[in-house]
């Protein structure tokens, strides 16, 4: 999440953020605009910065794409660099009308300071200046990771977003907003808790929109989830996998005794049942499978014991290769 | 000294979740016939006998949104909706699949 701290402003290149050149035609601005929306949608993209893009080529897009604004913003020069500390000069915008002047098409969620101190306060509610009008605030959309052990028994979670508020004139602000949250047991990656109310402001007396997280799950050492189900790879001896054992197993649930019948080959799927990611009407499972792993002979007695194999098990795994 | 939350309960979007027409229009803000455009173009399909008795799942709800967004954003119809919506489908298949290897 972005911090927007007003004594703390830096300086935008809104070029730079298009990724065209100074003196590109406002054509070229349009068709960087477009194409670098497209691959920075929140939507589309993976990138877990990929709404803070989105929004920031919609500000420079806004900027650039009006021939005042634009010349106003170049006023500045091309000595600035992105991310440098940054006061407008007083009286910068002598000779320029566009302050206050109304809703901005594409962020309902306000823009950076940096841009405010220049071009004033986006309208809430954008498009149309819908302030005047009574109108539901927006959903809002966020992802949230969390640890598979959350997932299998629910779990209790404090995240903050930064969510814009509106005061009395209609403005937007931006601010860190904390939310705790129940993360219920059984969701997997994808689900979504929908959070009614906790969404953007509402407009004209309107109730504000919901709040949508959707689920994704940490990279975890030991396990992976697929749907429901939780995947193990358990690593055995060939003698384990040949004569059967009783082994401790690490499941979400803590430790389990998982029988390993005797011929077991590598590749064998066991399940254990109802350890998976269970909700009120579905169950998960978690699969382990077999990963026989052969110790490397050290003495000249356990090469022995390998010889005695190879003369005792006529054995040929390759048989399924001949044609 | 530890302090009280409140913590919020959400409503899951999961498997089990069903929803009418009426409330598919009201969680998504959008007209019965935008729903029914978007059932022609093939990207939610209701189950259901008939218009009274639809019910929709939590991937449709999903679908008319990212739709809504995609069509807001990035002026795209909704042909090339639904089609971005199952390439987006895919590539989440194939990105997942290839955290495995």
């Amino acid at each position: 999440m972005r911090n927007n701290s007003a004594t703390d402003m830096e300086y935008k290149d809104y070029y730079k953020i298009l990724n065209v050149a100074r003196d590109a035609t406002q054509d070229q601005i349009k068709q960087a605009y477009r194409k670098a929306a497209r691959k920075c949608h929140p939507d589309v993209s993976k990138d877990a910065h990929a709404e803070a893009k989105f929004k920031e080529i919609g500000e420079a897009y806004e900027v650039l794409k009006d021939p005042e604004k634009r010349a106003a913003y170049d006023k500045f020069g091309a000595h600035w660099q992105e991310g440098q500390h940054f006061d407008p000069p007083p009286n910068w915008d002598a000779g320029f009308e566009f302050k206050g002047s109304g809703a901005y098409e594409n962020d309902p969620g306000g823009f950076s300071d940096f841009f405010e101190s220049l071009f004033g306060h986006a309208q809430a509610g954008g498009r149309q200046q819908a302030h005047a009008f009574r109108m539901k605030g927006e959903d809002h959309h966020a992802k949230i990771v969390i640890p598979l052990a959350d997932a299998f028994r629910g779990a209790r979670q404090t995240i903050t977003l930064s969510r814009p508020s509106v005061d009395g004139d209609g403005r937007v602000s931006t601010s860190p907003h904390t939310l705790h949250v129940l993360i219920p047991k059984g969701i997997i990656e994808g689900q979504r808790v929908r959070l009614e109310g906790q969404g953007l402001p509402g407009y004209g007396g309107s109730p504000p929109g919901d709040l949508y997280l959707e689920i994704a799950f940490q990279e975890d050492r030991l396990f992976h989830a697929e749907k429901r189900d939780i995947h193990l790879t358990l690593p055995v001896t060939p003698w384990e996998a040949a004569l059967g054992a009783s082994l401790t197993v690490p499941t979400l649930d803590g430790q389990v005794q998982l029988k390993i019948p005797p011929g077991s080959q590598g590749g064998k799927k066991l399940r254990l049942k109802g350890k998976g990611l269970c909700s009120a009407n579905h169950q998960g499972d978690q699969i382990v499978t077999l990963q026989i792993v052969a110790p490397e002979p050290t003495t000249d007695e356990q090469r022995r014991l390998y010889r005695a194999m190879a003369e005792q098990m006529p054995f040929n795994p390759r048989a399924g290769l001949e044609r | 000294m530890t302090q009280q939350h409140v913590y919020i309960q959400g409503t899951i979007l999961n498997e089990e979740t069903r929803c009418s027409l009426a409330d598919l229009c009201a969680l998504c803000g959008v007209s019965t016939e935008i729903i029914n455009e978007m059932i022609d173009e093939g990207i939610i399909t209701p189950e259901g006998p008939s218009i009274r008795e639809w019910c929709f799942t939590a991937v449709a709800i999903k679908r008319v949104q990212t739709t809504m967004r995609l069509q807001r954003d990035l002026r795209i119809n909704l042909p090339g909706c639904a089609l971005a919506l199952d390439l987006l489908e895919e590539l989440e298949e194939l990105r997942h699949l290839s955290r495995r290897r």
